[in-house]
């Protein structure tokens, strides 16, 4: 089922045997993945499928049980840290924190920066740069807690770019953010992948999945399937994957989608 | 007696200078502890310093013959008692299914429990050990207390701490704000973190003999808090708390100079919890009159 079929450098991120495990609890269990270089890539499964865990694992926030993970750049040189543009889920911070807009996305440029150093001018360019690339210029002065759910997620959009890393990792970037914000969202998204940067993100439900991603991996713990999305969304692998078949799923979602269009 | 008259005597000067510095440094770097939800770290670290100072007593009076409660042999004691239970905390979060909270109340049970016992037991030893008398002032603090050299101790130790935290103020932030994000940019949490925890443990332990071990989690965490209403900047936050903390710690160790047989704590705490609940209901945005002048206005629409 592991149909990759690209020479290897082409490939952005491989990770082989990998096992991650919290205490003596596996959460994922002898992953083999490769993600291409080029396109936008969805990492795809269940609640609880360890969907989150394995970007963690890729950035080394989440320790490695065995097996490992490897991020290069074009010419095949390892890649780490600031080099990998780490968008994560919204939720975990405090968006009450005392700080504004261009301080938060600035934080992007800290990796760079040594001990005791504070940021520059140069740092202040970039940061005005990303904004504008996500539009946000407008709300650079703003307090972070005055932000709705979309400005948020383009505010951590803005501090990985701030970084000009060649990969993105993203965690749920479209969670809990309305049809249009994600419109938008996933724009962005396509800019970035056609300016040759290589988008991975974690995604939740398959509505729309077919048009989001050029290639998917589908993970419950495992790994069930990767490839190219129409070669690989299929109907028995989201059976296997789920749990239950693809069309329940999505007439579900759709009929949930409905549901609270018509409460708004 | 005027303040001037006051400020004249030399003792007073001693105290004043001591409890504002104090003030300044813990109510300072108690802006992180509140922001990252940690308050309860402060409380830990206070109280079971108290089983450090008892211990260094002990230790000094073994080897010396003599008591000594100078800040220059009990605050090493308090400091290295302080970090243990915090690190201990972490590893029993770690290795175990207890989680951060009931850590830190097991830590707390253990250190300030055991620092009472023995705190009593130098109190009634006999033949009396010298120098004993007073000891107990850590429990609720007694800034009258301080002799000159404690007073260049809390200068040092204090100065030493903000200059740390303004040399390393990005990355203070930025774990603050998003640990996980400072983790994938590779940065060193973990150092981070135990660097972060360190200079708080000595902004606690240098207020321990004015505070006293019970109430220091106030000055900590209420000057945050009050400046917290004012501003929406990190930097205008503990610049603002640390003059709250150091207002509130003058002011205390003022009254307490004038009523010499009160403890200091207690007056502090009064202070600075006065300014807390006027910053909660005056501050513009976040106070309370104005969320309820707001609401009268929408009502009036």
């Amino acid at each position: 089922m592991n149909d990759i079929d690209v020479a290897s450098s082409d490939i952005a991120i491989q990770s082989r045997h990998l096992t991650v495990t919290y205490g003596e609890r596996p959460v994922l269990w002898n992953i083999d993945i490769a993600i291409p270089r080029k396109g936008i890539t969805g990492i795809i499964g269940p609640n609880g499928a360890g969907k989150s865990t394995l970007i963690k694992a890729m950035l080394g926030i989440v320790p490695i049980a065995s097996g490992t993970v490897a991020m290069c750049d074009r010419n095949g040189r390892t890649l780490s840290g600031d080099a990998i543009g780490y968008v994560p889920q919204r939720s975990t911070v405090d968006w009450d924190f005392p700080t504004s807009v261009f301080d938060v996305v600035m934080m992007g440029t800290y990796g760079k920066l040594r001990w005791f150093q504070r940021p520059g001018k140069s740092e202040r360019v970039a940061t005005q740069r990303a904004l504008e690339f996500v539009e946000m210029q407008d709300f650079a002065t703003r307090q972070i807690s005055e932000l709705s759910g979309g400005q948020q997620q383009r505010v951590f959009l803005a501090r990985a770019f701030v970084q000009k890393p060649s990969i993105y990792l993203m965690d749920e970037p479209f969670a809990g953010v309305d049809t249009k914000t994600e419109r938008s969202l996933l724009e962005i998204f396509r800019k970035l992948r056609d300016d040759g940067s290589t988008v991975v993100m974690v995604h939740h439900d398959l509505l729309r999945a077919h048009d989001y991603f050029d290639h998917v991996i589908l993970l419950n713990r495992r790994l069930i399937a990767q490839g190219p999305t129409k070669r690989t969304l299929t109907e028995s692998n989201v059976e296997t994957c789920y749990g239950v078949s693809h069309h329940m799923l999505t007439t579900s979602v759709d009929v949930d989608r409905d549901f609270h269009t018509a409460a708004v | 007696m005027s303040v001037w008259d006051l400020l004249s005597d030399h003792t007073v000067r001693v105290v004043l200078l001591g409890c504002t510095m104090t003030g300044a440094v813990s109510g300072a770097l108690g802006c992180f502890a509140y922001l990252r939800r940690q308050s309860l770290v402060g409380d830990v670290v206070s109280h079971s310093a108290l089983l450090g100072i008892v211990l260094a007593f002990w230790i000094v009076y073994g080897v010396t013959g003599q008591g000594n409660r100078s800040l220059m042999v009990l605050m090493p004691g308090a400091f290295v008692a302080g970090l243990a239970s915090l690190l201990l905390t972490r590893r029993i979060q770690r290795g175990t299914r207890l989680k951060e909270d009931a850590g830190l109340g097991v830590m707390l049970a253990i250190f300030f429990g055991t620092g009472m016992m023995i705190l009593r037991y130098l109190q009634r030893a006999s033949p009396p050990i010298p120098g004993r008398a007073g000891l107990d002032h850590y429990l609720f603090g007694m800034a009258g207390a301080m002799t000159r050299a404690d007073l260049w101790m809390i200068a040092a130790v204090g100065s030493a701490v903000l200059i740390a935290m303004i040399l390393t103020w990005s990355r203070l932030k930025i774990i603050t704000f998003d640990q996980q994000y400072a983790a994938g940019l590779g940065l060193s949490v973990n150092g981070l973190e135990v660097l972060l925890l360190t200079l708080i443990v000595l902004g606690i332990v240098i207020g321990l003999q004015i505070v006293g071990v019970v109430l220091m989690i106030s000055l900590l965490v209420a000057p945050a808090a009050a400046a917290r209403q004012w501003t929406h900047s990190l930097g205008v936050m503990v610049w603002l708390a640390g003059f709250i903390g150091g207002v509130s710690g003058a002011i205390g160790g003022l009254v307490s100079a004038i009523g010499p047989s009160l403890p200091t704590g207690p007056i502090i705490v009064l202070n600075v919890t006065a300014i807390v609940a006027l910053s909660m209901a005056l501050a513009p945005k976040r106070g309370l009159v104005s969320k309820w002048r707001r609401r009268k206005v929408i009502h009036v629409d």
